[in-house]
């Protein structure tokens, strides 16, 4: 293939590609992001090709190996073209029956099709499941349309279009300007209008600039940026290259974390791809415009996917942020003036390009445009990633794409933001989300996390939890933020174990503040989120646990004991026989009876129970009952056990 | 010379451009505490005991003086309420580490802070880096680093580097606020190199610098 020397070849090309596809061909995807590899893509697509190969359909049918389109609790996902058949937790032993039915005979496997949980319709498009029904995809729509391996497929669908707009007709300056109109807001976590950041790069009087992606993704239970590196490639670099140009840099950088084994290669070699084009390199589409890109690992630290971390780990050096009174677009990396954007912000620039800015600021609330995509997780029905318009409540999320909390659970609180977030209860959830809607709730958009708790969630602990992961991801170069949370960590622990103190309360907001007002970088500033959020909207935990030794999420396994209720236990033995303490005394028609000292608080027993008789009862805060007297523990009611 | 005109303490200074608040406090004479601040070391802002308030066009803000650059204009106080109270609590969590530290427990004496207010860690360090920066900066050598991150961070020395240079110069020494350093030489000395230490020389050259 040779080098790409216009805008108006690369516009042939495409034609070129297209018109060599025929759209009735029937084309099979199947998902290869992480997830669904993880249930087994791998050998799906494997299958797939064999048995194409088998039935010698190798000229009739295609195949490929997409990115993930979301819906990562019902993988590996294959969708067939033309007709959209979607088809979900598809197994390699399936595959005959799909390549008989719906490729040779065009017949729907109805078997494999999504069944809504509530009224059992089954559904056969990916449009029509509930999931994706309300989503907004514009970002990560292609996902499972384009082989992320190939520059061609991603060229197709009209990628480098804006690459080729903005080279052939419109300046550099123009195209900032467009991104300032849209006034996209950085979707990294902190929300800042990233058109602003990129005019004060241009503006910076060093004629060295630079550009760079923050793929360092680190949030527990996110995985949004994962899926567009991994699955769309080209999309974010092309918005790199674009940003380039708009800030007249000619270097670029994508900061991936040496986690994403897959997204680092998927990005090597969308570079490569591109450079073989003339995307990237010298003279871009004979424009004059000279871009190179390099990809540097990140080695796993959370705090490098803060700016001025990151810039220090890309020189070379330990991860630590550096105090930025003066910001990183004017002095980032070596000193240099640097923008530095989220991979989705990236991925939204040539949309932004391509479709205008009044396009993007079509969708969204006042103060935040455009899509957002979230990793919605935790007691949920449909896990996976979710693109919505900005200004869709927490609650439609949740529940109409979501499907509500699983198990006849009660909602108790939703999680956003990453480990620095925080807590927002069931009376908020009208909430819109958007940066600043987030953040007057006492959260945070962050990266766009999301997990859904439910009743038997304990919110201290759940604050112990993030703040532990903070602690221990903390570099450790500012006081407030190393020993604040040492201390923090320490005392929330002491009160889930039944060891809080009164005072604590104050104590930890204390510690808050200190952390908040005085740590050197975002990460300690926003740190004590998890513990203001929930002490905020659940206090009342936070002093049951403190002054009743009670946890009301019957969860903390210090202040929890198991009972089984004399009255209803019919001596099936199942609990006696699981126990792994052996804490559990009975026989055959014997009421059974828990050694309290023996036992470790696991749980078992409560969740072997057999849902009929629901003898075992957790308790917290109170005394656990006398066991019944020797005399009375044989059961006389009429059982259904034989013998 | 002097271009940027501000106040401090109600008393109006002059800096240079490019001059950190701490440093043209200090030039005024005017006491900001610091433990991580060494004049001929680059502004670290890791202790965050200097910080001070800035009231900048209207707006007031918590600043780290060793870092924060000076500008026309802006109102810088000290002392308040605030200042003292976070002050206040970072000495306390620093105690927690170094109890007995003679420039934390007049610091405490100052600002009211309860040695006892966090449960102890029995590592002595605070983490302050002056030996850190000083050898890497001033001397060059690199004998010592810090290891792990976070919570588990501690100062190390470089055995290889420190057999053959630290002997001769401890300049570092002096420097710790607490006495951790020197019982981290002599720890990495008796483990590491103790055949260069010549006749237990080392150690009470380590004594002697009390």
């Amino acid at each position: 293939m040779a080098r790409l020397e216009t805008p108006e070849a690369l516009e042939s090309f495409r034609q070129e590609i297209v018109s060599k596809r025929d759209p009735d061909t029937p084309c099979v995807s199947i998902c290869a992001g992480a997830g669904c590899v993880a249930s087994g893509a791998d050998e799906v697509i494997a299958a797939f090709e064999k048995e194409i190969q088998d039935q010698g359909l190798t000229a009739t049918v295609s195949t490929k190996g997409t990115g993930c389109p979301g819906f990562c609790e019902q993988g590996p996902i294959v969708v067939i073209y033309p007709e959209e058949i979607c088809y979900l937790q598809v197994a390699a032993a399936d595959v005959p029956e799909i390549i008989e039915k719906t490729i040779k005979n065009k017949q729907v496997v109805e078997r494999l099709c999504y069944q809504d949980p509530a009224t059992g319709e089954r559904a056969v498009k990916e449009s029509d499941i509930s999931f994706y029904k309300a989503q907004q995809r514009t970002v990560l729509c292609n996902n499972i349309k384009i082989d992320s391996k190939s520059i061609d497929d991603y060229i197709a669908l009209g990628g480098y279009t804006a690459l080729a707009k903005a080279l052939g007709q419109m300046t550099d300056l123009e195209v900032l300007e467009e991104v300032k109109k849209s006034n996209i807001r950085g979707r990294g976590g902190a929300g800042f209008p990233a058109g602003r950041k990129w005019e004060g790069t241009r503006n910076a009087p060093d004629p060295v600039k630079y550009v760079i992606v923050n793929a360092d993704e680190g949030d527990p239970g996110a995985f949004m940026d994962r899926a567009l590196l991994e699955g769309n490639p080209h999309s974010i670099l092309e918005g790199l290259i674009l940003g380039g140009y708009a800030v007249t840099a000619h270097e670029g950088y994508f900061y991936v974390r040496q986690e994403y084994p897959l997204a680092v290669e998927n990005i090597l070699l969308a570079i490569k791809q591109a450079e073989a084009y003339g995307l990237l390199g010298k003279n871009i589409l004979g424009s004059g415009f000279d871009f190179t890109v390099i990809v540097h690992q990140g080695a796993g630290a959370f705090v490098c996917g803060e700016s001025t971390a990151l810039m220090t780990s890309l020189e070379g050096k330990a991860g630590e942020p550096r105090p930025k009174y003066v910001r990183s677009n004017v002095k980032g990396l070596w000193e240099k003036p640097s923008v530095l954007n989220n991979v989705e912000t990236w991925a939204n620039i040539p949309l932004i390009i391509n479709n205008g800015a009044d396009w993007f600021t079509a969708v969204g609330t006042d103060s935040s445009k455009g899509t957002k995509i979230f990793s919605l997780v935790g007691k949920i029905t449909n896990t996976g990633l979710v693109e919505v318009p900005m200004g869709m409540t927490l609650k439609e999320i949740i529940h109409d794409i979501g499907g509500g909390i699983p198990a006849d659970k009660k909602f108790k609180a939703v999680q956003t933001g990453g480990p620095s977030g925080g807590c927002i209860p069931e009376h908020l959830l009208d909430l819109q989300v958007g940066f600043d809607e987030l953040t007057k709730a006492g959260s945070m958009m962050g990266s766009g996390g999301m997990i859904v708790m439910d009743e038997d969630t304990c919110m201290v602990d759940v604050a112990r939890y993030f703040i532990k992961f903070l602690t221990d991801e903390s570099c450790g170069k500012c006081v407030p933020c190393r020993e604040g949370l040492r201390q923090m960590h320490r005392i929330l622990t002491n009160i889930t174990q039944g060891k809080g103190k009164k005072g604590d309360i104050e104590l930890l907001e204390e510690l808050s503040e200190t952390a908040v007002e005085a740590s050197l970088c975002a990460l300690g500033k926003s740190a004590p989120n998890p513990f203001l959020s929930t002490l905020k909207y659940f206090r009342d935990e936070y002093e049951a646990h403190i002054n009743d030794r009670r946890c009301p999420a019957l969860s903390c396994k210090q202040l929890i004991s198991f009972f089984i209720d004399p009255d209803r236990c019919t001596g099936c033995g199942t609990c006696r026989k699981q126990c792994p303490a052996d804490a559990i005394d009975g026989d055959k028609k014997l009421i059974h009876i828990i050694d309290q000292d023996k036992c470790t608080r696991c749980g078992t027993c409560f969740e072997v129970c057999p849902p009929k008789f629901s003898s075992v009862i957790k308790l917290s805060g109170e005394p656990v009952p006398d066991p019944v007297a020797e005399e009375e523990r044989t059961i006389r009611k009429k059982t259904k056990e034989k013998g | 010379m002097g271009d940027i005109q501000f106040e401090i303490d109600g008393k109006t200074v002059t800096a240079d451009p490019g001059m950190t608040v701490l440093e043209a406090a200090q030039k005024e004479g005017i006491y900001i505490p610091t433990l991580c601040h060494h004049e001929k070391l680059e502004p670290f802002g890791g202790c965050r005991l200097c910080i001070v308030e800035v009231e900048d066009r209207g707006w007031t803000k918590i600043v780290v003086s060793c870092v924060f650059p000076v500008a026309d204009g802006i109102i810088v106080r000290t002392r308040s309420e605030k200042v003292d109270r976070l002050r206040k609590t970072i000495i306390e969590l620093l105690m927690a580490h170094a109890p007995d530290a003679p420039d934390l427990v007049t610091l405490a004496e100052e600002y009211k802070a309860d040695p006892d207010r966090y449960e102890r860690d029995a590592s002595f360090c605070i983490h302050c880096g002056l030996c850190v920066r000083y050898c890497a900066e001033v001397v060059g050598k690199h004998a010592i680093g810090f290891v792990d991150r976070g919570i588990n961070k501690e100062i190390s020395f470089v055995p290889e580097i420190a057999a053959q240079e630290c002997n001769d110069c401890k300049e570092c020494f002096p420097l710790c606020p607490t006495s951790y350093l020197q019982a981290a030489f002599v720890y990495a000395q008796a483990l590491s190199f103790p055949e260069k230490n010549g006749s237990a020389s080392g150690t009470q050259s380590v004594s002697g610098q009390d």
